[in-house]
């Protein structure tokens, strides 16, 4: 079995501020945009070294999209960003029109994503947003493991012509993929080979999704696991490739069941290959205060639920 | 420039054109169309600097965004007339598989269009956006756009209004279609707007009001003194004074018009109020 090492924990919001850091040098047409929340975002080394590409529109997330939009039409790859439930939720319609259906090439980058934001409560987490945004034509809907990923998915998108929802979250969690990573957009990762149950985890689920594997493989049940950061366009041929050898699947995900990575994966194997499945996933709730770490074994969203999942998928055989 | 003539032959036609469209599909917005008739054709024909073919990034030419997507009828006749795409085309307006969405949209491709709008408020934060672009490419060129005043209702038009003076966007000219009605009703019954100048000005503003909005001179004068103002660190409001459904008697001082299509006895009425001058598609 392939060991991951955590090279230690970092939030993948700073893999977002490394990324445009990067961008900034080297792409001139990349500009940001934040409602209120730079320090949040992790932007602030974009701005000191891009004063003048970096539009602060206050609280107003709306204007905020719709200036995103405007900056397309003179040739500017805009990356706006909030926290993912303002970022999504509080501007659907702004992103569905003057965005999505208008073909403009702005990357929506939401952090918070989820329960994480912890204290806070469900005001400001959301477990909605892969839904609403996977649900728009032409939108690309990218959801990355860790620091290096998202890094390496922000870099990605700039290059990537059409409008991008990249999401990410708040706390540190394991950084373990390579730093010099090449990220392929719509490209599923197969982390782990395995033949008797696939697990294809999204965002803060994938480390969570290789200790289940690792604990499973104690208890003589071999899993494969596969990283998907791109939920659509869904890599389709990689899920078939694995649930054709394991026979079932188990999703895993920081979101609602309904909507999310878990929805597209079984519409893709209803289509294909019907196979048992079971979601790792909130249960159509609202979130709570609490800590990360509390709300996700409140919720169901660690290892000893993907295990659980496995346990009840593979009898379903 | 045109002599004024030829751009009342223009305003005339145009009229016959957003009424023809409307009537064979028996929908679209004509009212706000005909009020905004004048404006089109000013800001088209006698104001914008435009380049001779059409590019989504518009570099080195003026810009216009339509905020209040639903007059479509007046923009489309405009557009094609200008030789943005062929005239025949208007036949297709609202029609299955037409580039001629019942709102505007880029989606099809339509040259001239450079976001969709319809679901309203949206428009004027793009026109900043582009605004600021214009900006950072050392583009001397202005940004115009258009917004209905029942429209002012939506509050993201508030957000980019406070932005627009806060940052100094001196590149735009945001004109406000004050022909007091919406679908409901006369604006000050559905939803007072109270003064709108003194709004923009309290927001940090530069206004202007043009108070015959359908006097192509009154309007041709405005729209440049409008932008002698532009350049100075305000963004530049022109509050413009129109009647909706201008031009065909039955149609003006009404909101009944707002989203109804005439009927083939009325066509003939109207039609007859605007005699042909460029010819129909």
């Amino acid at each position: 079995m392939k060991q991951y090492t955590d090279q230690g924990k970092k939030d993948t919001r700073s893999g977002y501020g490394a990324g445009m850091t990067e961008l900034g040098r080297s792409h001139p047409n990349v500009v940001a945009l934040c409602a209120d929340l730079v320090g949040s975002l992790k932007i602030e080394d974009f701005i000191a070294e891009n004063p003048d590409r970096f539009f602060q529109t206050g609280i107003a997330e709306a204007n905020m999209m719709g200036i995103a939009a405007g900056l397309t039409i003179g040739g500017k790859i805009p990356f706006a960003s909030t926290f993912a439930n303002f970022a999504t939720g509080r501007v659907y319609d702004q992103i569905r029109q003057s965005i999505a259906y208008s073909g403009k090439n702005v990357k929506i980058c939401a952090s918070h994503a989820g329960l994480t934001l912890g204290e806070d409560g469900a005001t400001h987490q959301i477990l909605e947003d892969i839904g609403m945004m996977k649900m728009l034509p032409g939108m690309t809907v990218i959801n990355p493991c860790d620091f290096n990923q998202t890094k390496a998915a922000t870099l990605a998108i700039a290059d990537h012509e059409g409008p991008v929802y990249l999401r990410f979250g708040r706390p540190k969690v394991p950084n373990f993929t390579p730093a010099d990573q090449k990220f392929e957009i719509g490209k599923a990762l197969l982390l782990q080979e395995g033949t008797d149950v696939t697990i294809i985890a999204t965002g803060h689920l994938v480390w969570p999704a290789l200790t289940a594997a690792e604990n499973l493989e104690k208890q003589g049940i071999s899993a494969e696991v596969i990283n998907i950061h791109t939920i659509k366009p869904l890599d389709e041929e990689a899920i078939l490739k694995s649930v054709e050898k394991t026979g079932c699947v188990v999703s895993a995900e920081e979101h609602n069941f309904l909507g999310g990575l878990g929805e597209s994966i079984a519409r893709t194997l209803a289509l294909h290959l019907p196979s048992p499945q079971e979601f790792v996933a909130t249960q159509d709730t609202f979130g709570e205060s609490g800590t990360a770490d509390q709300l996700m074994d409140k919720y169901g969203l660690n290892n000893k639920s993907i295990e659980d999942a496995v346990h009840r998928v593979t009898n379903r055989k | 420039m045109p002599k004024l003539e030829d751009l009342q032959d223009i305003v005339q036609q145009t009229r016959r054109d957003i009424l023809r469209m409307v009537h064979k599909v028996n929908s679209g917005h004509p009212g706000g169309s005909l009020g905004c008739t004048e404006f089109f054709v000013a800001l088209y024909h006698e104001i914008m600097e435009l380049k001779q073919d059409f590019d989504m990034d518009g570099d080195g030419e003026d810009l216009f965004f339509l905020s209040n997507g639903h007059i479509s009828p007046v923009w489309y006749s405009i557009l094609a007339r200008k030789g943005f795409f062929p005239v025949s085309e208007l036949s297709t307006f609202r029609e299955l598989d037409s580039r001629l969405q019942g709102h505007p949209t880029t989606h099809e491709g339509l040259p001239g269009v450079r976001v969709a709008s319809g679901s309203l408020g949206q428009g004027m934060s793009v026109a900043i956006g582009a605004a600021l672009a214009k900006k950072l490419n050392g583009d001397q060129h202005i940004v115009y756009s258009l917004h209905g005043d029942g429209e002012l209702q939506e509050g993201q038009n508030w957000e980019a209004i406070m932005y627009a003076s806060g940052n100094n966007v001196d590149n735009l000219i945001a004109t406000i279609d004050r022909n007091g009605q919406q679908i409901d009703g006369p604006t000050e019954e559905v939803l007072p707007l109270g003064n709108l100048r003194e709004k923009f000005e309290a927001f940090g503003w530069d206004v202007l009001e043009v108070k015959d909005g359908n006097n192509l001179e009154a309007v041709i004068k405005g729209l440049k003194e409008a932008k002698v103002r532009t350049g100075k660190g305000k963004p530049v409001c022109m509050i413009l004074d129109t009647v909706m459904g201008n031009g065909v008697d039955f149609m003006m001082h009404t909101h009944a018009w707002h989203g109804k299509a005439p009927n083939d006895e009325q066509l003939q009425d109207a039609l007859a109020q605007n005699p042909e001058t460029l010819g129909d598609y």
